[in-house]
């Protein structure tokens, strides 16, 4: 089902089937739609053909680092002899990002295509699609779909006639953003508890089983079908320079009409707040704009409306594409209560495997929760953002710059608000109900 | 321990779902979809998962306290799980979630005495654009008022 009307400046490449009238997301549809043509394609190419066109299509990873994915395939060492593993990342626990459920609901059988594409590149016989727990419903359609798939002769052995064999398999996550992150998300695909592994060795040489393994986003995998469909070349064209394609954007927060809409890449805040997005609530001021999920550090609005929606336009302001979980917050958002929810989600959510990150998202949790009580000092301000400051960089996995990121930028651009609230009664009591709600 | 013949044949899945003597891998689905229908993680199911896994009962153990969906103590019919995560609380999440507290008069992680409902406050589940967000057990609600909350906790508890 689609949650959101769709919008008339949207680039439909990834979600066109799913616009259809009537379209089911079924096998038979997929089909009738043209679907698995790219992968009898990919058959007929050479793995290093089908690398040479995703590296050409300028596709970045959309899980939210922006690696160039062609790149990563073609780390993978194709002559071990060890089994090679696909493994999709549906852990999608990025507060902001709502695009990978999208794509799985509405058109299963597009992310089966592309871990074919990806198995058929490596020599992959197995793969897995990672999704999160809470995430159920999802799992049974994307397990539906499998069996369809299995049935109608797509997965299994020696797939139509073309000798090439694949399994595939839902696997369901049980509850940790920190098994978002690729190694912890590989640990966890073990059995384990989802501690982030020292890398290198990167999952493309030791991944899953420590056997090289193509771990990529929902969103990566499900662009690969078209990049072999149109040609790298006017795959990438659809974006701008160094930023191929087009990416699933979640517009959240303050606007008027949010909603998960495909644009390419490149494509101007300002057009995607006043046009796609319907504007800022109420017409309003835009306050603070975070371009993709909480982990990106946060933009004023004054600095973020002459951007573009691309790594690079990001990267020099300061800020980072990320996962294209769009957040944005108007002229009433208080931001010290802001960077307090962000960074309790971060406490919550660290693993406890790296003293910086556990001490230091939990010290942050409770400076910021005095501040927004108002009990906090001056001294208070300056040692958030010193805190966060010596957290970047030195925890074992990026969680820690996670927390720390959006949290320095705040403190930075909205020091006056933390100011303001200083001179509050200091009665207020720090654990009070109503100012940090009872989360453990 | 025997369960019921779609959990018995789930777990058969799962457990040839992964390479040979990778069992381990099949833990935590096990654990999950067990737990669905015993209610909670018991020490029976702790032991019974190791087994069909051959894996040491501690390696089960050890993941049950880092998973936040697993528990080991049963929770309400309905879980009512109400996001306070920044999209959500952009679009008050959080007065939904204190509107649900005073309704159900009970707090994070607590069940009603009736055993319906229990209620957590959780972080992001992937509803940001259609916030704020509840998820009752396995089902989404989007764009959900208090007035909805209330009308969707009231047609839960009457008897079926
Ligand atoms: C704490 C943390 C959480 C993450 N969560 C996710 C996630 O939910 N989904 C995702 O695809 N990538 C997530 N990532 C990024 C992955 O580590 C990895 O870069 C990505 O899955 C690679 O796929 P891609 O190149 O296709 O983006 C997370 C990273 C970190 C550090
Ligand atoms: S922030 Fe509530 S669902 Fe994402």
């Amino acid at each position: 089902m689609l949650f959101n009307e769709p919008h008339p400046l949207e680039t439909r490449v990834l979600t066109k089937r799913m616009h259809e009238p009537g379209y089911n997301g079924t096998v038979e549809a997929y089909e009738r739609y043209g679907g698995y043509k790219q992968f009898l394609k990919a058959v007929e190419m050479t793995p290093d053909d089908i690398i040479g066109e995703v590296k050409t299509s300028n596709l970045r990873g959309r899980g939210g680092a922006g690696f160039p994915t062609g790149m990563k395939w073609g780390f993978v060492p194709r002559q071990s002899p060890k089994p090679k593993y696909i493994v999709v990342n549906g852990d999608e626990s990025e507060p902001g990002t709502c695009k990978d459920r999208v794509l799985i609901e509405n058109d299963p059988h597009l992310l089966i295509e592309g871990c074919l594409i990806a198995a058929r590149v490596v020599g992959a016989e197995r793969g897995y699609v990672y999704i999160r727990g809470e995430y159920r419903y999802l799992i049974d359609i994307m397990e539906r779909a499998i069996d369809e798939a299995y049935r109608a002769g797509w997965l299994g052995k020696n797939i139509k006639g073309t000798g090439i064999n694949f399994d595939l398999r839902a696997h369901s996550g049980a509850g940790a953003y920190e098994c978002g992150e690729e190694s912890a998300l590989l640990e966890s695909l073990e059995g384990k508890r989802g501690n982030p592994r020292i890398r290198p060795p990167f999952p493309a040489v030791a991944g899953l089983y420590a056997s090289p393994t193509v771990l990529n986003n929902v969103e990566t995998f499900a662009a690969v079908p078209s990049i072999l469909e149109m040609g790298g070349k006017a795959w990438a064209d659809l974006g701008i320079e160094k930023a191929g394609g087009t990416k699933l954007t979640c517009l959240t927060g303050h606007f008027n009409k949010p909603g998960v809409y495909e644009l390419t890449l490149g494509f101007p805040v300002e057009k995607m707040i006043n046009e796609v997005g319907g504007g800022v609530r109420g017409g309003r001021k835009m306050k603070a704009f975070i371009p993709g999920g909480s982990s990106c550090p946060v933009l004023t609005g004054d600095e973020a409306w002459p951007l573009n929606m691309d790594y690079d336009s990001m990267a020099k302001a300061g800020s980072m594409l990320g996962s294209g979980g769009v957040i944005l917050m108007d002229e009433t958002t208080d931001m010290v209560k802001a960077a307090l929810r962000i960074m309790h989600f971060y406490a919550h959510e660290s693993c406890g495997w790296c003293i910086p990150c556990r001490e230091g998202t939990a010290w942050l949790k409770k400076l910021l929760t005095r501040l927004d009580a108002g009990s906090g000092s001056a001294r208070d301000i300056d040692l958030v953002g010193d805190l966060a400051k010596n957290m970047l960089g030195r925890t074992f996995c990026p969680l820690g710059d996670a927390a720390a990121l959006p949290t320095m930028s705040i403190v930075k651009k909205f020091r006056h608000e933390f100011e303001a609230k200083l001179s509050r009664p200091v009665s207020v009591p720090v654990t009070s109900p109503d100012q940090l709600v009872s989360l453990g | 321990m025997t369960f019921s013949p779609d959990l018995e044949a789930r777990f058969e899945k799962l457990v040839a779902s992964y390479p040979e003597g990778r069992t381990r891998s099949a833990v935590i689905p096990m654990l999950m979809y067990a737990q669905d229908e015993l209610g909670a993680v018991t020490p029976e199911l702790v032991a019974e998962v190791a087994k069909r896994c051959k894996v040491p009962p501690i390696q089960v153990e050890e993941v049950i306290g880092y998973y936040s969906m697993l528990h080991r103590k049963p929770q309400g019919k309905y879980h009512v799980q109400v996001c306070t995560n920044i999209s959500c609380l952009l679009v008050g999440g959080e007065e939904l979630y204190h509107h649900a507290s005073k309704k159900l008069g009970i707090g994070h992680k607590q069940t009603t005495a009736d055993g319906i409902f229990s209620l957590e406050e959780v972080e992001c589940m992937g509803a940001c654009s259609w916030a704020p967000a509840v998820e009752i057990n396995y089902d989404f609600h989007h764009h959900v008022t208090a007035e909805k909350l209330d009308v969707l906790l009231d047609s839960l508890k009457k008897p079926q």
